[in-house]
């Protein structure tokens, strides 16, 4: 919790550096009578001073906060005996460094605890303490540097308003462009470890091979020893899941969106639609344990009455849920390009004598008819990013099948699967979730650019 | 109707002038309401929006092969009394109708009169152009389509020929039917949205305010086809201009703040109103 | 005929409405039916929201209720406290389990055999003596009486007593035999057993029993998850906003956020976990399973759904203000932060709670960075391993326990709850601030 009180401290030398820029700069106008020859108001040469006092010290305890560890960890790494290294894959390597941050933080170690790990420990111990010190040290300076800074420079004639505008600003421009290092973080974290992962297995098998099966098996001679990565079950097991999804949610969202904008009394209307709209607030989680618990034994009990196989994690059941988690997004969505479609319209019809649903069938849909794709290209890029209804539901056997009341595995389920329990970093085990997640990612980029460009469209249209 | 003229003004909210209400007080209709061979005749015909009374106790015939125009200030009634004659009133939300409108001696506003063969019978043309987002073609093939006018496709290209070529638009369009109807030029879309309205064989032809959208040489053009279009259809139009009014229509009716003024031959009108309120809109007192 | 149509005129349009009347009764059958299916499609989508909840609720609400047991139980001074010093060393090193089944024994004298015994104490929770634990520390004068306490039952058994065992069912399939039914029903008859409000679910960090799993250490790693996150993306969230809404000019670069953040907002939630996994973790060496990283990443993920709610609730507030502002020599800085801002914030708080609300029932990108780690303790910082509720009831959902079926869709229930306060706030917010100009 030391950095918290560094942060504490730090707010406090701020209100000070605050309290102090005020001060002088009065002082230096020759008092509280003479405060119109400043350029600003007092109050902004007391910003400027907490801003030069608290931002270069807080940048600097962020940068360091991102790269003490690693620094420490390779020092602590450099002094490691040679023989603990030589030969081992860096994912060993990785194991043995974690157990020594667990010996020296009070953790659970895995391994039994050599001299030379309790000796590294004891030096990572160090080392932390130091840093830890030498950054409480070096943040205050910066701190106090930066007041003194402000402190000679604040004079009647300095634009302080301006000059903390313009830092504000900065500070504004920095923090918009988080959504592009996002993006930027998204697409280099994926790309980079697919990259590896495609170094082992070729893109080709990956992409059209049909077995799927990541466990490496630890003796060379067991079976399936160098593990299988034809990704294509997965893709068709994913498509499976949304397709019975979407064949839920489009039909029941949009009849029920048409309903409640054309016909439904206004009361209904005011007391179904955020009903129903309930179901997009709830945690996919929650999806899940009802996917898992209920509907899927449900499924399996009523083929059973029919004389059917179910699997006991059917797609089927994924789907149907994923399909009710989905009604509210189609319909709100549906609902929007309805209402957009302007009033003249319905009147042209009717005034030619058309019932209410040739009017909806012939005339409203046509036209909104972009809006809805979009909103439907939406609604799959969800279905296919979706995890938690999937992981719960269905299975992590990789069936290349199209017998919905068979058990599939999903894209999502796999990645989960690969990535969650302890891991080495460089197994094609674990980086083959990363190709997955690359995969993901793109096609998902590829609906949102296509179906937000078709919506703005269907806007503009009616604007 | 125990409306006092002072509560009548406050729903109104226009017209303060104590010497206008004590006049626009007198209800009845100057000058003949009906005609020689009514299509349509509506009798004391009152609209309610809600609590709010917008049309009072209006009489008025459409006869055959004639073109009726309704002229008055904004917010006088003459849309709303014009969506009556269609019932396109009902998709407004507490919009009631007493009194009574017949079609050829039928009450429209029966309880279990159906709208829709109604509808067919009288249409409608609206003040801004709204063509369909879909072709020329469909666009005019919608009406025939949904009442299963046509037995062939011939039979349709046929209809839809002939109506666009009632509605002066064949040679414009007959080498672009395919072509979106919401491309055409502003004139050219209401011309549709009449060829629309003809291609169904409506014997009533409601138009509220058809020009006003557009500019002087497409209102012409327009002008031209509704005089054309009087001798197979009763037409009832809505419109701002007196000008218009005296162009297209042979009889007018005159209405203010939801009353029936004055109704009269359009020449006899524009050149010898009765009402005092008449004339000063005519003489562009006011309105 | 009853019904009146309208008369056909003569000529020459005598087809049409011939042909229009003949056709009307299909017409409004198609009329009817279509309009059946739109009402049928919103009857369903009612009855899931329904069904859904009448599903957890059902099969929660017992987990709100634990058994518990009464058994005299002799608190002999030489077992616990032999020296008779009182001192806390040995009161809490004592063995409290051999007085609980002391009592048991006593109660069934007839049971002597060691498979029957063995049966007879699984009875009792593995966690009772930690509780007799507790109440002889508080107060030490109960060494040396025999008290009637309350013990704590085991899972099996309060699924017996809730019902959920059915005990009419053959012996073999069903988890408690007929020898501990027996059992039961004797204690039962003696009003020995009772079902009273559950304080180990909310008080209580995770377990392996049922019946001593509770999600105070879940809703503790919720509260400094989501504490962080605020922390972090609200003022990143409005500063960007106002940024992009109010001074950006229209570039290549404004246009690149702008697309960015459309798209962040659709990207599937669990690519944000692969890069906490790759970033915040492989590159930055954040600790793992900790309430840090994963607000690290719920604030990447929640910051577009605010950037783009700020923006709007500053679309909302007229031109006329800032003009006027402007108007009187105030910066554009000044204008933002003294007139503008101060109108838009309740909207912009509103972005924040549903924001918020869509973090705290987030399950996948937290299961990348490790927060599925079976974790006791309850958290109390942000760099402490920690678990959070939705990750916990998706573990408690894989557990096989028959005990944690009604305990997972308890903590959905707790969770729901959150979830519904957090919106009814956003709402009141909304309601109680929201102006037309």
């Amino acid at each position: 919790m030391y950095a918290w009180t560094l942060i504490v401290v730090l707010l406090m030398v701020m209100a000070l550096a605050y309290h102090l820029g005020r001060k002088r700069a009065i002082a230096s106008a020759g008092g509280v009578t003479q405060i119109n020859t400043l350029h600003s108001l007092p109050s902004y040469y007391g910003l400027y001073a907490a801003i030069w006092a608290g931002l270069p010290a807080l940048l600097l305890m962020g940068l360091w906060f991102g790269f003490q560890d690693q620094i420490v960890t390779s020092l602590v790494t450099a002094n490691l005996p040679a023989e603990m290294l030589d030969g081992q894959s860096s994912g060993r390597v990785g194991l043995i460094l974690n157990d020594i941050k667990n010996l020296a933080t009070g953790n659970i170690v895995s391994a039994t605890v050599t001299p030379e790990v309790q000796a590294a420990a004891d030096q990572y111990a160090r080392l932390a303490r130091i840093a830890n010190w030498a950054m409480w040290l070096a943040v205050l300076a910066v701190a106090v540097g930066g007041m003194a800074y402000a402190w000679l420079r604040t004079e009647p004639q300095m634009r302080a308003r301006n000059r903390v505008e313009s830092i504000f600003k900065f500070i504004m421009i920095t923090f918009s462009s988080i959504a592009i290092l996002t993006t930027l973080g998204i697409v280099l974290s994926v790309v980079f470890e697919s990259f590896r992962f495609f170094q082992m297995i070729s893109p080709l098998e990956f992409f059209l091979g049909t077995n799927w099966s990541p466990q490496i098996a630890l003796r060379a001679d067991q079976v399936g020893a160098s593990g299988a990565f034809g990704a294509i079950p997965l893709f068709t097991g994913t498509l499976m899941v949304s397709l019975i999804a979407m064949l839920v949610a489009v039909p029941i969202g949009l009849m029920s969106a048409i309903y409640l904008a054309e016909y439904a009394p206004r009361n209904v209307r005011s007391i179904a639609k955020p009903v129903i709209e309930v179901l997009a607030g709830i945690p996919t989680v929650v999806y899940g344990f009802f996917a898992a618990l209920t509907v899927a034994p449900l499924i399996r009990d009523l083929g059973a009455l029919a004389g059917l196989n179910v699997a006991s994690e059917s797609a089927l059941a994924a789907g149907l849920v994923m399909g009710i988690m989905i009604i509210p997004f189609v319909s709100s969505l549906s609902d929007d390009v309805i209402n957009a479609v302007p009033q003249s319209m319905r009147d042209g019809s009717y005034a030619l004598g058309a019932t209410q649903s040739e009017t909806i069938r012939r005339v409203i849909i046509p036209a909104a008819l972009p809006g809805i794709v979009g909103g439907i290209l939406l609604a799959v890029s969800r279905a296919i990013g979706e995890t938690m209804i999937v992981v719960m539901a269905a299975g992590l056997s990789a069936n290349l099948t199209a017998n919905p009341l068979d058990s599939v595995t999903t894209v999502t389920v796999q990645i989960v699967t690969l990535l969650t329990g302890d891991q080495e970093f460089d197994s094609a085990k674990t980086l083959a979730a990363f190709a997955l997640g690359l995969t993901l990612f793109l096609v998902t980029l590829v609906l949102n650019v296509i179906a937000l460009s078709i919506v703005r469209k269907y806007r503009e249209q009616y604007e | 109707m125990n409306i006092t003229v002072d509560e009548m003004e406050k729903m109104t909210g226009a017209m303060s002038s104590a010497e206008l209400a004590s006049e626009r007080h007198s209800r009845t209709t100057v000058g003949d309401f009906t005609a020689a061979d009514p299509r349509m005749t509506c009798r004391n015909v009152d609209v309610w929006y809600g609590s709010k009374q917008a049309i009072n106790g209006v009489s008025l015939d459409i006869g055959k092969n004639e073109v009726v125009s309704m002229i008055g200030p904004s917010g006088c009634g003459k849309s709303t009394f014009l969506r009556c004659l269609n019932r396109m009133n009902d998709t407004i939300d507490g919009c009631r109708v007493t009194g009574s409108i017949q079609l050829d001696g039928q009450e429209i506003y029966d309880k279990s009169l159906d709208p829709v063969p109604l509808r067919a019978q009288v249409g409608m043309v609206f003040q801004k152009p709204n063509p369909f987002p879909k072709s020329i073609y469909e666009n005019v093939a919608y009406g025939p389509r949904i009442h299963g006018l046509t037995n062939s496709k011939a039979e349709l290209d046929e209809l839809v020929e002939s109506s666009l070529e009632k509605a002066g638009l064949w040679k414009e369009v007959k080498d672009r039917l395919d072509q979106p109807g919401t491309g055409l030029s502003g004139g050219q879309q209401q011309r549709l949205c009449i060829a629309r309205t003809i291609a169904v064989s409506p014997e009533v032809i409601l138009m509220d305010e058809p020009c006003s959208a557009l500019d002087p040489i497409a209102t012409a053009i327009i002008e031209e086809l509704i005089d054309e279009l009087r001798a197979n259809y009763s037409i009832a139009i809505v419109t701002h201009s007196m000008q218009q009014a005296a162009r297209v229509s042979q009889r007018t009716a005159y209405f203010h703040l939801g009353d029936l003024i004055e109704v009269g031959e359009t020449n006899q009108i524009f050149t010898n109103p009765q009402h005092r309120l008449t004339e000063d809109y005519i003489t562009g007192r006011f309105g | 005929m009853s019904k009146p149509t309208l008369n056909a005129p003569q000529a020459p349009v005598r087809r049409t409405i011939d042909i229009v009347n003949a056709s009307l009764k299909r017409r409004h059958a198609q009329e009817r039916r279509f309009r059946r299916i739109g009402a049928i499609a919103v009857a369903l989508g009612l009855a899931f929201v329904v069904l859904l909840f009448a599903d957890i609720v059902g099969k929660g609400y017992t987990a709100f209720q634990q058994t518990y047991l009464q058994l005299p139980i002799e608190l002999s001074a030489e077992k616990i406290d032999p020296a008779g010093t009182r001192e806390p060393e040995t009161l809490s090193t004592a063995d409290y389990m051999a007085p609980i089944r002391a009592a048991l024994r006593q109660q069934f004298p007839e049971v002597t055999e060691r498979r029957e015994l063995r049966q007879l104490y699984s009875m009792v929770s593995v966690g009772a003596p930690q509780f007799l634990r507790e109440q002889v520390m508080e107060n030490p004068d109960l060494i040396g009486t025999t008290q009637e306490v309350w013990v704590l039952a085991d899972d099996d058994i309060d699924m017996l007593v809730k019902g959920q065992i059915d005990r009419h069912a053959p012996e073999e399939s069903r988890r408690v035999n007929d020898r501990m039914l027996g059992w039961v029903e004797h204690l039962e008859e003696q009003g020995r057993i009772e079902k009273r409000f559950n304080t180990i679910f909310f008080t209580q960090g995770t377990s392996r029993e049922p019946e001593l799993a509770g999600i105070a250490g879940a809703l503790m790693g919720s509260f400094y998850t989501l504490l962080l996150t605020l922390i972090l993306s609200f003022p990143i969230g409005v500063g960007a906003a106002l940024y992009l809404e109010e001074f950006a000019p229209k570039n290549r670069w404004t246009d690149l956020i702008e697309v960015n953040v459309n798209n962040l907002a659709a990207v599937p939630s669990i690519v944000f976990g692969l890069l906490g996994l790759a970033v915040f973790i492989g590159f930055f060496g954040a600790p793992r399973s900790t309430p840090l990283v994963a607000a690290l990443v719920m604030t990447l993920m929640t910051l577009p759904t605010i950037i783009i709610a700020s923006r709007v609730a500053l679309k909302s507030v007229p031109p006329s203000i800032r003009e006027a502002a402007l108007g009187v020599g105030a910066s554009p800085l000044q204008t933002q932060f003294h007139h503008v801002l101060p109108l838009a914030l309740p909207g912009m708080l509103t972005g924040a709670i549903i924001g918020m609300a869509r973090a705290l029932g987030e399950t996948a990108p937290l299961l990348m960075i490790g927060m599925i780690a079976f974790i006791v303790d309850i958290p109390s910082g942000f760099t402490d391993a920690a678990t959070v509720l939705p990750v916990q009831i998706f573990l408690w959902a894989d557990s096989p326990e028959r005990g944690f079926v009604e305990r997972t869709s308890a903590a959905i229930i707790v969770l729901l709850a959150f979830l519904f306060l957090m919106n009814l706030v956003a709402v009141l917010l909304r309601r109680r601030f929201e102006r037309r100009w």
